[in-house]
């Protein structure tokens, strides 16, 4: 039961994650020295930037993440923001309905 | 055995029927509908049969094949019997019965050769699917799915009234190219957008489809939009302003997906942005272009499928699939933490996973048509679908900090579904010739050279190393319990609001005028038999009227 505990654990170690991020590190690098050493085909001017895709994907995602975070300051409210409108909604129509029986 | 010229539709419907009076182990017969049918329609589909029923006044086409329709239809009946086995625990006879009416209506549009038969399926998909959203059976799933009901009925009309139009111009309801050229087709365009999820018209999708129960989700992800992307390609391939809106349709969606705490609703929004590479190809309109749109929706219906089917798992595991509160889940549901890293792979278009063998295609012919800067938006979508789908979803609700949950592993069948759904991903990213000879135009794109591979790895690598560095700078936004506003702030909001202001402020101005009426009523003389009216008063004031009707006739004269 211990052993299955300490295998499930695995990325609780910080140990192993940090060896994952070593090896995801070495292949960030491997794959900016294959840009130059691989011809790569050219079909727009941006691509002769050498590794564009590479800067371009953490560039990217840097920005999204910027004016997503940019974006909350606006448009983030609480959990609960429309609950209170549509329950008065549901709660005046519930006041109708047995109007509208009392009439039949 | 095999029935030729079955519409597609009728098994489904069939077994829809079936499903009402069949529980327990009994349900399992209800797979037969999209085994047999699907293999029904591949050993006797012909491209020459049409099925029509008379109707008094003209024919309803029930069934024409070509090879556009004919791949929809497959794809349908994978995408039913997926959804199928993974709900079939579910013990809701509504729920069974109308995911089955759903999808039958989806394959009932796809085959449907005139506008009329289009839009009885077209509203029988809003009204089948709404069931499965309401079967959550909650305040606020109720109301999600009035609202979306609204919309989706809206749709069905604006396409029946544009038709219509369509019919009186040319004489003809025939489903073919239509091309933007007048109200009628405006209104078509208009009618398929919504159900497209075109921006503005899109917060129906991430309004409800987070709603539904764990398993309708699964359905509903897969039919109303590919039924709208098949519609689309259809009736306006190489209309130069889808380009514009899929690439709009690409980018928007993913910011929201960053800051959004339900994990489903992140993967509505993701699916508007797939979405968007799609109607970008269809914008295009060369064959590369359509068949690139045709494949990435086949794709992303089973790849999304997952990754519903993977955050269906959890909530029905968990009962929440907010990211604020989860993680570490990998502990206590590894089987589906490894589909949902599957499907993460497969949206992110990573080489050997599915999604990598059909967005290629869209982003190779968008440099063919010339359309640089498009494809720069494009490829930060792509950028974008990675950090959200791909790395949000799996790493919020398996790994990050342990919240501490521990729950089964998800339900047999369930694991099954997805299991089926991860096997096809990479089969497809693997041999994508499996998938490439359904395409309906002449294809002979080549999707894995050494160039594409290497750029693909770079744009996605760093995409990561972009989420590792900003993690562990603290930039990175954390999930928080929240709503963001979005284009349905007008129709949950605003409108209510100024309509109750409306009516507020009309109420009082009738109490008001009610009250002026009155005191003025008072003010008249009263004419109570106690007063003493004389013959000499009435004929005073008849005088007094006769004048003022004299003038009022000496006035008219003169005007």
């Amino acid at each position: 039961m211990s052993e299955q505990k300490q295998e499930a654990d695995f990325f609780d170690k910080p140990n192993n994650v940090n060896w994952i991020l070593r090896v995801f590190y070495a292949i960030c690098v491997i794959l900016v020295v294959l840009d130059f050493v691989v011809h790569r085909h050219i079909y727009v001017s941006f691509e002769e930037i050498p590794a564009f895709y590479a800067l371009y994907g953490f560039v990217a995602c840097v920005v999204l993440v910027v004016i997503a975070k940019e974006m909350r300051k606006v448009l983030m409210r609480k959990e609960d923001y429309y609950e209170p409108l549509e329950q008065e909604l549901l709660d005046t129509r519930k006041n109708d309905t047995p109007h509208g029986e009392e009439k039949h | 055995m095999w029935i030729a010229d079955l519409p597609p539709f009728i098994p489904f419907y069939i077994a829809a029927l079936l499903a009402l009076f069949v529980s327990g182990k009994a349900r399992y017969l209800l797979l037969l509908a999209p085994i047999w049918g699907g293999l029904n329609l591949f050993f006797t589909h012909s491209y020459d049969s049409i099925v029509t029923v008379p109707l008094v006044i003209f024919d309803l086409q029930l069934m024409q094949v070509d090879k556009l329709s004919l791949m929809f239809g497959y794809l349908f009946h994978i995408a039913g019997l997926l959804a199928l086995i993974y709900s079939v625990h579910v013990d809701d006879k509504l729920q069974q019965s109308t995911g089955l009416l759903y999808a039958g209506s989806a394959l009932g549009a796809v085959f449907a050769g005139d506008w009329v038969t289009v839009f009885i399926f077209w509203e029988m998909l809003a009204l089948t699917s709404v069931f499965l959203i309401w079967a959550r059976r909650t305040q606020t799933a109720r109301l999600a799915g009035l609202r979306y009901l609204v919309i989706q009925v809206l749709s069905g009309v604006l396409l029946l009234i544009g038709a219509l139009m369509l019919y009186q111009q040319t004489g003809s309801l025939d489903v073919g190219y239509i091309g933007l050229d007048s109200a009628a087709s405006w209104l078509v365009f208009i009618a398929l957008g919504i159900k497209c999820a075109f921006p503005f018209m899109h917060t129906w999708l991430t309004d409800a489809y987070p709603m539904a129960t764990p398993t309708g989700t699964v359905f509903l992800s897969a039919f109303t939009t590919k039924v709208a992307v098949y519609a689309l390609a259809r009736t306006f391939a190489g209309e130069e302003l889808l380009v514009y809106i899929g690439a709009a349709m690409t980018c928007f969606p993913i910011f929201y997906a960053v800051i959004e705490n339900d994990l489903r609703k992140v993967l509505a929004y993701s699916l508007i942005n797939q979405l968007g590479f799609m109607v970008c190809g269809i914008g295009i309109g060369t064959a590369l272009a359509l068949n690139g749109a045709v494949a990435h929706a086949f794709n992303d219906v089973i790849f999304k499928g997952l990754l519903f089917m993977t955050m269906g798992a959890v909530l029905h595991r968990v009962g929440h699939v907010n990211g604020s509160d989860l993680g570490g889940l990998y502990k206590s549901m590894p089987k589906t933490t490894v589909f949902c890293i599957v499907g993460a792979a497969s949206i992110s278009a990573f080489p050997l996973f599915s999604g990598f063998v059909s967005k290629s295609m869209v982003m190779a012919a968008m440099i063919e048509a010339g359309h640089e800067y498009l494809w720069l938006m494009l490829l930060f979508a792509s950028a974008g679908v990675f950090h959200h789908a791909g790395i949000k979803i799996p790493y919020f609700a398996f790994f990050h900090h342990d919240s501490g949950l521990r729950v089964k592993e998800a339900p047999t069948n369930m694991l099954i579904a997805m299991g089926i759904a991860s096997v096809l991903c990479i089969a497809i990213g693997s041999y994508p010739q499996l998938m490439y000879q359904l395409l309906p135009w002449e294809n002979s794109y080549v999707p894995y050279d050494v160039t594409h591979t290497l750029t693909q790895l770079q744009l996605l690598f760093f995409s990561a190393l972009a989420f590792v560095w900003l993690n562990k700078q603290g930039l990175y936004p954390p999930e928080l319990r929240s709503v963001n506003l979005d284009m349905e702030w007008f129709y949950r909001r605003l409108f209510p609001i100024t309509g109750a202001w409306v009516s507020y402020r009309l109420a009082t101005l009738r109490d008001w005028s009610k009250s002026q009426i009155d005191a003025a009523v008072h003010r008249l003389p009263s004419y109570n038999e106690h007063d003493g009216t004389t013959a000499a008063e009435l004929t005073r004031r008849m005088a007094i009227l006769l004048v003022v009707m004299v003038f009022i006739a000496l006035l008219a004269q003169i005007f």
